[in-house]
């Protein structure tokens, strides 16, 4: 028996397979500095994973990274994620998961809310983030595969963003 | 990372005065110009270290002249020769 909980998420509104994502300017954080970019320039160079996770620091974070760190995803495409922290602790992110991943801060949730993912937080007052969520676009945004967490905590089935992978790189 | 940016590039610290003394010359004379923040700790400042030799900001690099510069006086003075009134009579001899 299962004595803990695992908290049910309403259903987002995302966008699927087969629609365009939205297009957003963020500044994306590298292991040296950050700049203002936008996601259409990623995609215009090619394929882009756009991963969605809670905050810089909590366990989540951490061990989503770590996956996708090992799985070598850059090695085929442009792989970015996004969360509310600040440039200085994505900053760190990199450095202590020792990743080539490049992460855009948005402290204000504003890009998780336009993609339908944002994520109140019990007992946080004023705060919220993204949960957990994989889009997969082509070079013209369009949506490939989209997974978003349904549950809390919730991890996306990275065998099956691997498999979208492979069919489309 | 991307090199269909605007031609200017400055490094800069959050809250810097040095920086935005650069940054108030940049929009005085309307020069589209990218923002590269790099981190309070000077040992965590290599970017600026490789392209300027010193890890100090501002920095700016600027595509068009092929100019790399540090020093906000120094850049000041690089951009009001560069881009305004008082330029040298001598500029344009590429047009």
């Amino acid at each position: 028996m299962v004595d803990f909980e695992v908290v049910d998420l309403p259903e987002a509104d995302y966008p699927e397979a087969g629609e365009t994502a939205p297009d957003f300017t963020r500044p994306l954080v590298n292991a040296e500095y950050w700049e203002d970019v936008s996601l259409s320039s990623l995609t215009d160079q090619g394929p882009v994973l756009l991963v969605f996770y809670p905050m810089d620091g909590a366990f989540p974070a951490t061990y989503m990274w770590n996956e996708m760190r090992d799985r070598a995803w850059g090695d085929r495409l442009t792989v970015v994620g996004c969360s509310v922290s600040t440039p200085y602790e994505h900053k760190t992110l990199i450095e202590e998961r020792a990743m080539d991943y490049r992460l855009f801060s948005d402290p204000q949730n504003g890009v998780a809310r336009e993609y339908g993912v944002e994520n109140p937080l019990d007992g946080m007052a004023g705060v919220e983030e993204a949960r957990p969520a994989v889009f997969l676009l082509d070079g013209d945004r369009t949506v490939e595969y989209a997974w978003v967490a349904s549950e809390w905590p919730d991890f996306p089935d990275y065998d099956e963003v691997q498999d979208a992978i492979d069919a489309l790189v | 990372m991307s090199d269909d940016g605007p031609a200017i590039t400055l490094y800069r610290l959050q809250a810097c005065p040095f920086c935005e003394r650069v940054v108030r010359k940049l929009q005085e004379y309307d020069l589209d110009y990218r923002s590269r923040f790099v981190e309070p700790m000077h040992a965590d400042r290599n970017v600026v270290k490789r392209i300027s030799g010193k890890r100090t900001v501002p920095a700016i690099v600027d595509d068009d002249t092929g100019m790399t510069m540090s020093e906000s006086a120094n850049i000041v003075e690089y951009l009001e020769k560069t881009y305004g009134e008082d330029r040298a009579s001598t500029d344009g001899g590429a047009a």
